[in-house]
């Protein structure tokens, strides 16, 4: 399935016409939010997590240069393979090497969006390696033929009983809707992949540079399998999931479980520190990482911008934001949707792209609150949109209607006589009609203009109520 | 006291009557109310589009006119935000920078000032209506003013206060993206609508002119019962003002 952000309006129609889906967003999206904010209302010490949270990635991009050479140098000790990649090319290539020199036949995959940013999967199958997503939403968005919907929860946008049809249609099993079926089916498929795999790719959701160690948080052990059966284990990260060390990590997995699913914990959580196969006699015998760039070290160079790199992925402003409640995660475009997807967007992808993707906001603000490192979504969303209408990427009308009334905005006489216009213009409407906004007021109406407007009726106002006024005033002078 | 009006747009053109709701509230409280000629407008539509350009003279205009007032007041928190919140992200005048920290702090939306400053929350005025109350967004995460307008609610009598669900989720208004994105945001008042029906409130209390407008558009023309009050009017109107 190739998307763009460029055609975001269409897919948006799209979405919601699809009433099934934006039932289904609606329903999980509530309900991640709901017990999130159990979770907060049960520690007072939650807005002390941000902070600490916040200011710990603040210090770990000011000096990500030599975080990330003290973590390269710590996993080469630890017997780890690091890569550095430009951009997706160039990671694509480095995972087919590694393929092709092992002469792999099968991949399984966990946990990575941020191969889903590189379109990973395809090459590998293209190059005719079985490649199989094993995390559940994952395992079905793959059969479905699409994109995740949600950073967390990739079949989110889906019902139980499309997937029932999904699986008895793809795996040919009878129908159930039966969660617990379900997951059944998909796990014997899944687990024998697991043992005939010779190569496991996982992404990270961080990486510790003390140790030369990556983290994986998890619920259903895919990870876990993906990165300790198969003889080959590559971690694919971008180069902004670092943390200086383990003390910086409890504040993070108390955080990310928490806005992420609205758990307390994560089922599992998977430290590794290199193949342990020589060490232990099991495991993978050969574990690569590979740093993925992608446009990051320029966010890195922008000031304006640099915080957007703080994030974790939680998708926290995804489900507490009222416009990807009601579109979903494809309506988007990309593989980052949502707020942080719409401040991604255009810096990865570039402003052409990109150049609808950050007016996809009301500016509610409920982003700001909702995320756990206190990224200030709205200010990037802000941002990202007077560097579009600084570059001429807003339509010539847009443009030069904001110039005409800045200027009159300038001229309070001026301004007031081009305002006092459509009051007077708008009486000679029939029947007490407003004026159409086009677009606007096809589902809306719109109040009539006023034809004196406040500053003229406030005048008229003020007689008797300045009479008021004086009496109160004595009286509170008598008391 | 003597106040300062600052004025929205919407107040002054299309809806001027929770602007003189306001006065007549302040006038009663025995504040003096003074009409700053010459303002125009605060510049968040434009800002809010992304041209900060064009904002800046008219942010400069704004401190200008009115940084020597003892306190500034409007009906509105989306305003006072801009204002408040925004207006530090610009790149203002050198000599201004000084004023505006003043004026940032002597500026307050009309609920706020009532129970923040002059501390009343009871006027004493009598309503014996179902009620519900929208937090926009502006006011409620931007300013922190949730308590404040509740507060004055719940003291009027015989006024029934009914919390609806999701009472702080965006209206879809956004100012231009109720244009831009007017798909969504049609979605968006809609839900909203839905949550007024569903909590059975006869009137949607808001402090916010443009959030009400777009409730109310999308209130008439989809047969919904509920009308939208703004807060000045529902206090002026228990009042008899
Ligand atoms: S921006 Fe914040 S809330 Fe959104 S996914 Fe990233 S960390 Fe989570």
């Amino acid at each position: 399935m190739h998307v763009t952000p460029r055609k975001t309006k269409t897919y948006i129609k799209t979405a919601l016409k699809d009433s099934v889906l934006r039932r289904a967003v609606l329903n999980a999206t509530g309900s991640t939010v709901a017990s999130r904010q159990a979770i907060i209302d049960e520690l007072p010490y939650w807005e002390d997590l941000r902070e600490k949270a916040h200011a710990i990635k603040k210090d770990v991009i000011k000096h990500l240069d030599t975080t990330l050479q003290t973590f390269e140098q710590r996993c080469t000790d630890n017997g780890i393979q690091v890569h550095w990649a430009a951009d997706d090319q160039e990671a694509r290539q480095i995972i087919l090497g590694i393929a092709e020199r092992n002469r792999v036949c099968k991949v399984v995959k966990s946990k990575s969006l941020t191969t889903e940013e590189i379109h990973l999967n395809s090459s590998l199958i293209d190059k005719g390696i079985d490649t199989l997503e094993t995390d559940l939403g994952e395992y079905i968005i793959q059969l479905m033929e699409q994109i995740p919907s949600h950073l967390i929860i990739p079949a989110l946008h889906l019902t139980r009983k499309e997937i029932g049809k999904l699986f008895q249609e793809k795996l040919g099993n009878a129908y159930t809707e039966d969660p617990h079926e379900l997951l059944k089916i998909a796990r014997r498929t899944l687990r024998q992949h697991f043992l005939s795999a010779d190569m496991g790719i996982s992404g990270a959701n961080f990486g510790i540079a003390e140790t030369g160690s990556i983290c994986i948080v998890e619920n259903e052990a895919n990870a876990h399998l993906t990165t300790t059966l198969p003889d080959i284990h590559v971690a694919v990260m971008g180069i902004e999931k670092l943390l200086p060390d383990f003390k910086a990590l409890p504040y993070f997995l108390k955080l990310l479980p928490a806005n992420a699913t609205g758990q307390k914990s994560s089922t599992f959580v998977n430290f590794i520190s290199g193949p342990t196969h020589a060490k232990l006699g099991e495991g993978p015998k050969e574990m690569h990482v590979v740093l993925l760039d992608n446009g990051r070290s320029r966010i890195l160079q922008d000031p304006k911008l640099r915080q957007t790199l703080f994030c974790i992925r939680c998708a926290s402003c995804l489900n507490s934001c009222p416009v990807y409640q009601q579109i979903g995660g494809h309506a988007y475009g990309w593989v980052y949707m949502g707020p942080i997807g719409i401040t991604l967007i255009p810096q990865y992808l570039g402003e052409s792209v990109g150049k609808t993707s950050p007016y996809v906001c009301s500016l509610c603000t409920a982003c700001r609150d909702a995320c756990p490192v206190k990224i200030d979504l709205p200010a990037h969303i802000l941002n990202l949109r007077s560097r579009l209408a600084a570059h001429g990427k807003t339509s010539r009308i847009e443009r030069t209607g904001m110039r005409i009334w800045a200027f009159l905005a300038r001229h309070p006489r001026l301004y007031r006589f081009a305002t006092w216009f459509p009051g007077k213009a708008q009486q000679l409407l029939p029947g007490g009609r407003s004026f159409p906004a086009p677009g606007y007021t096809r589902k809306r109406t719109l109040p009539r203009f006023d034809a004196q407007g406040f500053r003229k009726r406030f005048n008229t106002l003020q007689m008797p109520s300045a009479g008021q006024q004086t009496e109160h005033a004595n009286s509170e002078d008598n008391r | 006291m003597k106040a300062a009006l600052f004025i929205p747009c919407l107040t002054e053109h299309l809806l001027p009557e929770p602007g003189l709701s306001m006065v007549r509230i302040l006038n009663k409280l025995g504040v003096e109310v003074e009409y700053v000629e010459n303002q125009t407008c605060c510049g968040q539509p434009a800002y809010n589009s992304g041209y900060h350009q064009q904002v800046i003279p008219l942010a400069e205009q704004f401190i200008e006119l009115f940084h020597d007032k003892e306190v500034i007041i409007a009906p509105s928190g989306s305003c006072v935000a801009m204002v408040r919140e925004e207006y530090k992200h610009l790149k203002l005048r050198e000599d201004l920078k000084a004023p505006y920290e003043r004026l940032k702090g002597r500026i307050y939306e009309f609920t706020e000032f009532l129970v923040d400053v002059l501390n009343v929350d009871q006027l004493g005025g009598r309503f014996p209506h179902r009620v519900t109350y929208h937090d926009s967004c502006h006011l409620s995460r931007m300013l922190g003013v949730r308590e404040q307008p509740r507060r004055l609610i719940a003291n009027i009598a015989d006024i029934d206060f009914l919390e609806m669900q999701g009472s702080d989720v965006c209206c879809g208004f956004g100012g231009t993206f109720s244009y831009k994105m007017k798909e969504i945001s049609v979605e968006m008042v809609k839900r909203k609508c839905d949550s007024i029906q569903e909590s059975q409130a006869e009137y949607c209390i808001g402090a916010d002119s443009s959030c009400l407008m777009n409730i109310q558009g999308y209130l008439t023309q989809n047969g919904y019962s509920a009308r939208t009050l703004h807060i000045a009017e529902l206090l002026a109107r228990s009042l008899e003002l």
